[in-house]
């Protein structure tokens, strides 16, 4: 058993499971979708990205650059969201919302990206 | 290049696997921060509980943790929120400080730093889009024959395994950038970053102290680029056949060509004073000539360079005494005085007083001067001779007032410079070689008359239609075009211009030094000597064809459509 392994792959799954979690629900409904989990699905994928960082493999280039598309989608996510409840006027409105859960749902396809690259390299290794 | 991509990526990885922590504790540190303001309930300005969402949150600790500190906003905080904001600031202030450290050693970490260097250099090499050499070893020779490269506008790259030996590079004030490796020449990759493979590259020059490293150059050289020019310098024999063994172009042995020299400047001085002016480098003074007398010599210190002055002098049949300090180790020949020579005793024992000149050949410059010094108490009208190893003496040496000083860098780095700049120089060279002296004489003054007190400058004219189209199209066109005729003045066809011919090429053929009034034809190779501007006339001459036509005829040519149609009619009517 590899420690480095085990928190590498801990981070990349936690980083789908709770980005999964976000995006079910009725697209256009906020009251399916928590702020928080978003929060925590952000800062999980940020470390995941790091964790990627310094790996010379094919393999390792193309998990980072996941990573990096799902940062993408869910910082943009978080931006949209403070913009709808504190500049726009009226706050928060069920379009705003679907933009919101779709950006996280591009940035869930990513995340399982990752996660099946992940599992694809190992079980190439059996050991 | 793939293979400078390789390094940029290299530093890149090194960098970012250095800051995996530090990133990790700042994501850490904020995701914790901002979720603590977020769940500790607080207080509206009219007193209604209010709770910060994450952007608050968020705004909230990005200005504490960079302490730009703007108080407490958007609501003042209740003593929750404080304690949060008190351990928000100590942990987010200290992880920055932690992370900004770590970026610093990483950057400043010693192999970061050579990765970072060998990255500059290689996109410095990179950058190069003109012909260049790469020098390996900047020792004396080095120093002096890159110097000589700049100042003729030709790039060197080089290489040294002493970090102080490119330091100096760095510091020397040459008229362009030469980019600079400390590095093992004898590493292929070394030399692969240097450019070996790079398509202006033009050969390669292994000068370093180490006979092994050289080869390894030169066999380096052989396998990527077969074509490249290598010019190897070797101090044994071994190696010198080794490095002909796979068809190195050029090997100089420093010790045969340096002894080699000082022969000739002992049997034939006004050879020696040809080879000389022909050989240097760009606005050098003018060496004087030297009167060597004739009769026996001393010539102290029989190592490998005094074996070689030793066996050309007794093949020019000069008399020498040799005076060596290690017998067991040179084995000099029978008759020979055992000691330094730096102490009278040995010298007087050597028969100082009968003596015409002595050669002080030792490998240390401090026992030469000694020598000398000694010697010339003994015996004020002895020729002085004396072999300066390192540059870093030439101040003494100089002070020494010698008859002759042999300088080794000088005598190898000359050499290679002519073999770069004017290919036909080495042939001219072993064509005068077997003229001898008194026509090397004739060939100084006539050569004296014309240059002025600086060093002639030669150079190579090929009549073809890349380096010469005027005289070319001339000659294709009925033109007859003699030696002469090269030195016409195009200002003013009857002045002549400073310069003479010293070889001509035709074909498989060699005439030394031809007549004036031999006419050239297309495909000659010439070397031509003479000052500067008479470089720059002629090179006028033969690219221009209005200068040429003038020349050859002594009439302007129209130089447009109109005025030659004038002309043409004109010329026409006449007959008519």
């Amino acid at each position: 058993m590899n420690l480095e392994k085990v928190i590498f792959a801990f981070f990349i799954v936690l980083a789908l499971t709770l980005n999964f979690g976000f995006y079910v629900g009725e697209i256009d409904n906020p009251v399916h979708h928590s702020a928080y989990e978003l929060y925590a699905a952000l800062v999980v994928s940020l470390i995941a990205t790091v964790l990627k960082l310094g790996d010379r493999t094919h393999l390792g280039a193309v998990l980072l650059a996941t990573s990096l598309v799902a940062d993408l989608q869910l910082i943009a996510a978080a931006i949209v969201w403070a913009y709808a409840d504190h500049v726009v006027v009226g706050g928060m409105t069920p379009h705003i919302m679907t933009a919101i859960v779709s950006l996280s749902g591009g940035a869930l396809l990513a995340n399982l990206t990752s996660v099946v690259l992940f599992i694809a390299e190992t079980i190439a290794i059996r050991r | 290049m793939p293979f400078a991509a390789e390094l940029v990526n290299n530093v890149l990885f090194l960098l970012l696997r250095r800051l995996r922590t530090p990133l990790i504790l700042l994501i850490t540190v904020y995701a914790v921060t901002v979720l603590g303001f977020v769940l500790i309930p607080g207080m509206d300005d009219k007193g209604r509980p209010w709770a910060m969402d994450f952007f608050h949150a968020f705004y909230v600790v990005s200005y504490t943790a960079t302490t730009i500190g703007f108080g407490e906003l958007p609501y003042v905080f209740n003593d929750a929120q404080r304690m949060w904001l008190t351990f928000t600031i100590y942990a987010s202030v200290v992880t920055w400080i932690y992370s900004i450290g770590a970026v610093l050693t990483a950057v400043q970490d010693p192999a970061f730093r050579v990765v970072r260097i060998e990255n500059a250099f290689a996109r410095a090499v990179r950058r190069i889009r003109e012909p260049f050499y790469v020098v390996c070893g900047y020792g004396d020779t080095g120093t002096l024959l890159v110097r000589a490269l700049a100042e003729s506008g030709i790039q060197a790259v080089v290489i040294d395994i002493d970090q102080e030996r490119v330091n100096v590079l760095e510091l020397e004030e040459l008229p362009m950038v030469v980019p600079a490796l400390r590095g093992d020449a004898a590493i292929p990759s070394n030399l692969q970053l240097a450019g070996l493979k790079h398509r202006h590259c033009l050969g390669v020059i292994a000068l370093t102290n180490r006979d092994a490293v050289n080869l390894k150059i030169a066999i380096t050289a052989r396998l990527l680029r077969p074509r490249l020019a290598t010019i190897c310098r070797a101090d044994t024999q071994d190696a010198a056949n080794n490095m002909a063994s796979f068809g190195t172009e050029h090997i100089i042995n420093a010790f045969n060509t340096f002894a080699g020299r000082l022969a000739m400047a002992l049997h034939a001085p006004g050879l020696y004073l040809l080879f000389e002016w022909m050989t240097a480098a760009p606005h050098e003074p003018l060496r004087e000539p030297i009167f060597p007398p004739v009769g026996r010599w001393i010539l102290c210190g029989y190592g490998r360079f005094g074996k070689a002055v030793h066996a050309r002098l007794a093949r020019e049949g000069v008399v020498a005494t040799i005076v060596e300090a290690d017998p067991a180790l040179t084995h000099p020949p029978q008759g020979s005085v055992i000691g330094r020579g730096t102490e009278a005793e040995t010298l007087q024992q050597a028969g100082i007083e009968q003596a015409v000149g002595i050669v002080a050949g030792t490998d240390n410059d401090a026992n030469n001067l000694s020598i000398i010094m000694t010697a010339r108490e003994l015996n004020p009208q002895l020729f002085m001779v004396a072999r300066q190893n390192e540059q870093q003496n030439a101040l003494l040496f100089s002070a020494a007032k010698l008859d002759l000083l042999m300088q080794r860098g000088n005598v190898i780095a000359h050499k290679i410079f002519a073999l770069l700049t004017t290919p036909l120089l080495t042939e001219f060279l072993d064509l005068a070689k077997q003229q001898g002296n008194a026509w090397a004489n004739q060939l100084l003054s006539r050569l004296g008359g014309i240059i002025g007190d600086e060093a002639p400058e030669t150079w190579g004219l090929a009549i073809t239609p890349a380096e010469a189209p005027a005289i070319y199209a001339g000659l294709a066109a009925g033109h007859s075009v003699t030696v002469s005729d090269l030195w016409r003045d195009p200002r003013n066809r009857d002045e002549r211009l400073p310069g003479i011919a010293l070889l001509l090429k035709r074909d498989e053929e060699e005439i030394l030094v031809p007549d004036e009034s031999m006419p050239l034809v297309r495909g000659d190779r010439l070397l031509l000597a003479g000052r500067i501007e008479a470089r720059r006339q002629l090179s006028w001459i033969a690219r221009n064809h209005n200068s040429f036509a003038y020349l050859a005829t002594g009439r302007e040519r129209p130089s447009g459509y109109v005025w030659e149609y004038f002309v043409g009619a004109r010329k026409i009517n006449p007959g008519k």
